[in-house]
This record gives C-alpha cells, structure tokens and sequence, in this order.
C-alpha cells in the first residue's frame, strides 16, 4: 500500500510526546465492505512541536485526530501518550488522560452547547476535574476567558450565540485550555473564519502555545495556513501518509507527485510551483475500494506497473528531515542514497 | 455568441447604487454608492471581508433580493435600467449567477439532469430529448465523467465538487452575457477549484461573457481577474487592474487584507497582522471613511468626512492619506509619533504585533 514502513520515525525518547505507529481505521459499509479511511499510518510528535495535517477533503486528517483520542478505537495501531498506549486502555484509563488531550473542532458555533452560558461551558471541565472548587476553581475559568480576549463578567451570563465566531473560536481555545493539556488537537480551527479573524485566532493559538507549552496537531486544508503554524507537515492522501517532514524543506522542493500537485493548485500568480504542468487526473478513488500498491497511482503522472504492484516505502532524502512515500520521488541527483534507484523517466534506466 | 457584434462593449454599469435593508434600528445600508463599469469578455474580482456588501451589490444587480430593500441609484445592464424594474426576463438569456453553497442551492428531490435541461426548455423551447442532448454535452464540457449515467442522478449521489460543476452547467446552459460567481470554489479541495476557475476561464475566451467573481481569496482574484474592485462597509475602496492593485496599492485597507493572510513565500511560524477591531455598523455607521476606526493611518478628518474617489488612469482609491504618497506617508508618521490615531488605535511598532 503507498507509505508504508516506519523509516521516518525518530528515535523514540523521553521528548516523544505523542508516537501513531501503524494506525489504521476502518469502518463497516454495508454487509461485507470496509471504508478504509485510515490505513496504517505513523508519526511522532515532539514536545513543544506542532505538525501540520494538511490533505483534500476524505484523505482521513479528521479520523486520524479522532483516532488518537480514541473517539472511536482505531481498528488497529498504537497511539502512545507520554509512553502509555492509549488503545489498551479501559474505559477509566482513557478518562483519567483525557484532559491533557484536549481538541478543538471546526466549526466554532455547533460545537458549543447553546443554551449553557459560556462560563458553564468553559467551566465543565474544571468542574469535573479540578481538585479546587469554589471560588479558586471559578477564577481559574475567568482567567482562561481573559487570556484569550474575552471579558469574563460577560461570560457569565451570555450564551454562544451572543458571539460572533471567532469569538467563540476563542471560547472553544479556553475551554481546551483550562485543564492544563499538553497537547491540542486543532481539527480545521480556522477554515470557517474570514482572513482578518484567522489571523488573530492563529496568532492566539501561537501565543498560548509559547505561554502554556503546548504541543499542537493542526489540521487543515489550507496550505499556507499549515505552513505558517507547523514545524513539521505530514501530506495526507486517501488514508495514507505520502510525504512528511520539515514544513520549509516540502513547501520548497516538494517530491511526491501529489505534494507537487497540491502545491502547484493554489491559486497565487506568485506561487513558485505553478509552472508544474502535470495534470491531476480523475476523481478521487473510493475509500471502500482503494488501488493496489500506491494509493495515488490512478491519478499520478508517473505512474508505472511498479507502482501497481509494491507498495513505497518510505525514503529520506538526503541528510533532511523529509521522508517521501514514491518509487519515483521528484529528486535531483545530489540528493539520492546509495542504495536508491532513479527510475524516472524509466528510459533513463537503460 | 451570435449576438456579440450588436453588444454594447460596456455589458454593466452602475452608477452610485444603493441598496438598503429596512430593520427595526433603520436602514441598513449594506450597500452604499458603487459605481463600476463591466466590459464584455472581462473578468471583475469583488474582494472584502464577510459583511462588507458584496453579495448583497451583486443579488442587487440581480433581482434577487427580498421585498423590505430600498434600491436607488442606476445599474444599466445593455443599457436597460434594472434599479426596481422587474429583471426576471434577464435571468438565464442575459445573466446567471452560481451561488456560494452546492450542497443546498441544487433541488435535493429532483435529478441534476432534470435541474439543467429545465432551463433549456423553458427559453430555448427544446423538446424534451434535445435538452436532455444538450444537457449531456453541457456535462462534458464541465468535465462530468459518464454524463449520461449522471444525468438520472440525484445531487446527493455526487461530491461537493461535482455539485458545483452541475451548478456553473446550469448558468451556462442558455450561454449568459454576464455570469455572476458568488465565492465558487469556497467549499472546495485546492485542486478541484483549480479546475473550477479554469474551466470558467476557458469558456468565458469561446463565449466572449463577462464575469464578475466575488472571492474572499485574494490569490483566486489577482490569477483570474482582469480588475479587482475591494469592499468594505458597502462602499468601493478600491478599484484597479489585478496587477496594479498588488504594485501601487494605495488604500491602507487593501494592504490590511492583504498582510493578514499566511503567504507560502513566508518562513514557518511568521507572524501575522490581523487587522484590529470590527467591521462598521451599517445601520447606524460613522459619518466619514468606514475603515476609519481601523486604519493605522487615520487622521481627524477621516473621521468625519467621506473621502472623494480620486481616479488615476484605470486605477480608483477612496482614501485621503494613500499609501505610496506623501500625505500618507506623513499621516503614518504622525500617527506612529503620538502612538496612536485619530480613531484612538494603537500604533504597533513593527515587531511588536498584538
């Protein structure tokens, strides 16, 4: 299958905040079928680090996040927590890590109960799990809704839909934030916002990273936006993992064909990549039903029998940290290993 | 077209248009005096934040807007005036419009097919088996794969992106003089609204038709424009060719727009600049330049006077300290000197960024 094996793993040391190895999530269709939403996919996250998911709509970057908080069980896979694998544990172990994992969802307005007021809502958490109470616990609550801009004498009586959304955007952040987590899911945080509001809302989110040490997983479909926030971008694909690493070496020299293809589809007369002439062809395959060997060989330019029949594995290139999931990577000749083939075009073999 | 040779080259004209909502505060003045020219075969780019009227302008142009809107001004469409004059008699034949959201602007009871021959029977007066011929080589040229399969099928049985081209199938089906694009490609993958814009792009060059797209994606509109035209607050900011508008941008609030969005070109973690505060009231707004209270340039008087449109060549702005000028130049500076402007906003220094 495309991007397997787990070369591009790091060591995994006491600075391995979270470690995916081999997560696959499938879902029942029907009576004998199977949406292979996620298919065995690894990465690591450090400390204080934030990796960048970025991906078209269906490539599985929403399951993934949902897959680690165990929302639902991935159907196979380690997810390991500070050293704990969190697919072993029952019901109580879940619960007891759960609010140093905390998420963020999309769409600001839906995910917050309408009728409580936003105190309440920010509150729940600490109210459940704070070995405070009373009036240290509530001003914990109001010093979160401070820090992220809001007034917290207001909050105590306005519900969500006194707020615009990027106020509640806000109020999703100190809800995430005000049980301590070290490491914050951001499912699409931004993409509902307008450009002005996304840029405070993704400045906040940096500030409260520095200030509170956080760890981010940021999920998004907008290239530049997971550019700017990520140390590292991992490139998703009908469940699979083509190219990952360093945010600045793959916005710059993009080796997987599909990477390329992203790139070169954003609609900037200045992007760098829009001489990238190779056309993505076809729709994307059904998940129920995914192509042998490379998941993206239906649609990519460089197609061959091989890529039909092996899975890549992942390869690094150069000394980078960049790893990519391609027989045939977009590679200048510096950078090869050793031990790797070039193969295209596949005359130059001969 | 086969019309083409009689059609006035300038397709659209408005002429200080308004259109106001009647609320129970007063009048809302969502869109308050554009005026723009639109050429056949041109593509117009309307950018501005959510809220700043550029639905509201073009749903105007249209007709579509409800029974509780005041409408002045003039908006001649081939020389017809369309301000409260009935303009269903244009829709289809002269102008289409492709609405923001494919998921809920196709009928879910009724196949798409039956959605885009309808019009072909209603003003081309086609029978039943020439529309649906039609239709199919509509869906072909949207790129639609087995258009014949496709065509009994229902709008949930396609993706987002499929949607969407069965949408622009029906704007184009009786061939418009002017198409109306309400944010596209909003909803779709990066690579699916490439194609989206392209295909626009290529059967705009065969049909000679205008376009206006109304885009929040400062990127789709400098690649895919002939002129970008900025709004805020229901009034023109600026107006100019897509490339003098990124070279010799005058109006503080372009600039604004432009260096809050995350840039490719940038290093990770680059900081952003937000622009500070709201967007105005509109029913109840400020007496002089609606960006005012959030312009790092303002002055006392942009307070409390509307600024004129000073045009240079094919190029408007509505500001009295454009950026690029010595009066802006020195607003700046006097703004940067007291720490903050006339409007009471802080003057951030260069790094220091809230």
């Amino acid at each position: 299958m495309a991007g397997s094996g787990n070369n591009h793993l790091r060591e995994n040391t006491d600075d391995t905040l979270l470690r995916v190895e081999n997560l696959v999530v499938e879902f029942p269709s029907g009576r004998r079928n199977k949406v292979h939403a996620v298919s065995d996919i690894s990465f690591d996250i450090m400390e204080g680090e934030t990796l960048g998911i970025v991906g078209e709509s269906g490539c599985g970057k929403s399951t993934t996040a949902k897959a680690i908080i165990q929302l639902p069980k991935p159907t196979a896979g380690k997810v390991e927590y500070q050293g704990t694998n969190l697919t072993e544990l029952d019901k109580e172990g879940m619960r007891q890590q759960r609010p140093s994992i905390q998420m963020i969802y999309q769409d600001p307005i839906s995910s917050l109960n309408p009728r409580r007021t936003v105190f309440n809502i920010v509150n729940e958490g600490t109210r459940v799990w704070s070995t405070e109470h009373g009036a240290a616990q509530e001003q914990k609550v109001d010093e979160m809704i401070e820090a992220v801009g809001l007034d917290p004498r207001e909050a105590r009586t306005r519900r969500p839909h006194e707020y615009s959304g990027g106020q509640c955007q806000r109020i999703s952040v100190a809800r995430a934030l005000v049980l301590d987590p070290k490491v914050i899911i951001c499912d699409e945080p931004v993409s509902s916002l307008d450009v002005s509001v996304q840029a405070r809302i993704l400045n906040m989110l940096q500030d409260m990273k520095d200030e509170y040490k956080l760890t981010l997983l940021f999920i998004s479909h907008d290239l530049s936006v997971v550019k700017n926030v990520s140390d590292r971008v991992a490139v998703m694909y009908l469940g699979k993992i083509c190219e990952i690493g360093d945010g600045d070496l793959i916005y710059e020299k993009p080796t997987h064909p599909y990477t390329r293809l992203l790139l070169a589809a954003i609609p900037d007369p200045k992007n760098k990549h829009k001489d990238i002439t190779d056309i993505l062809e076809g729709e994307l395959p059904s998940p129920l039903n995914p192509p042998s060997g490379c998941r993206f060989r239906t649609r990519c330019p460089r197609a061959t029998e091989k890529c039909a029949a092996e899975e890549p594995e992942f390869r690094q290139i150069g000394n980078d940290d960049h790893w990519v999931a391609c027989h045939f990577p977009h590679i200048e000749d510096d950078d090869l290993g050793p031990n790797d083939e070039i193969s295209w075009p596949p005359d130059r073999q001969e | 077209m086969l019309h083409e040779t009689e059609t006035p080259n300038t397709l659209l004209e408005l002429d200080d248009y308004r259109v106001g909502f009647r609320t129970e505060r007063g009048l809302a003045k969502a869109v308050d005096g554009v005026s723009y020219e639109l050429h056949s075969g041109k593509t117009l780019a309307i950018v501005g934040e959510s809220g700043s009227g550029k639905t509201v302008l073009n749903r105007g142009i249209m007709g579509l807007l409800g029974s509780n809107v005041n409408e002045s001004g003039s908006v001649k469409f081939q020389g017809e005036e369309l301000v409260n004059s009935d303009r269903q008699k244009f829709w289809g034949k002269k102008m289409a419009m492709i609405f923001q959201d494919p998921m809920t602007s196709l009928n879910p009871v009724m196949k798409v097919g039956k959605q885009v021959s309808e019009p072909l029977r209603l003003h081309q007066g086609m029978s039943r088996k020439e529309a649906r011929h039609r239709t199919v080589e509509l869906f072909t040229l949207v790129g639609i794969p087995e258009p014949s399969k496709r065509f009994d099928e229902y709008p949930h049985q396609l993706s987002g992106g499929m949607r969407q081209r069965v949408m622009i199938s029906i704007a184009l089906a009786i061939e418009p003089d002017l198409l109306i694009a309400d944010e596209p490609t909003t909803s779709l993958d990066v690579t699916v609204q490439k194609y989206i814009l392209d295909l626009l792009v290529e059967v705009q060059k065969e049909s000679n038709m205008a376009m206006t797209i109304i885009t929040h994606d400062l990127g789709v509109a400098r690649g895919r424009a002939d002129e970008i035209l900025v709004m805020y607050g229901g009034r023109v900011m600026e107006h100019a060719p897509a490339e003098t508008l990124f070279n010799e941008m005058a109006h503080p609030y372009t600039s604004a727009l432009l260096s809050s969005i995350p840039k490719l070109d940038d290093p990770k973690h680059t900081r952003l600049t937000p622009i500070e505060g709201f967007p105005p009231d509109i029913v109840d707004g400020p007496d002089g330049c609606k960006f005012a209270a959030r312009c790092q340039y303002a002055q006392e008087n942009c307070l409390n006077e509307l600024p004129d449109t000073t045009v240079k060549g094919d190029h408007s702005y509505a500001c009295f300290y454009p950026i690029g000028t010595d009066e802006g130049a020195k607003a700046f500076a006097s703004n940067a000197e007291r720490g903050h402007t006339a409007a009471g906003l802080k003057i951030r220094a260069k790094e220091e960024v809230i």
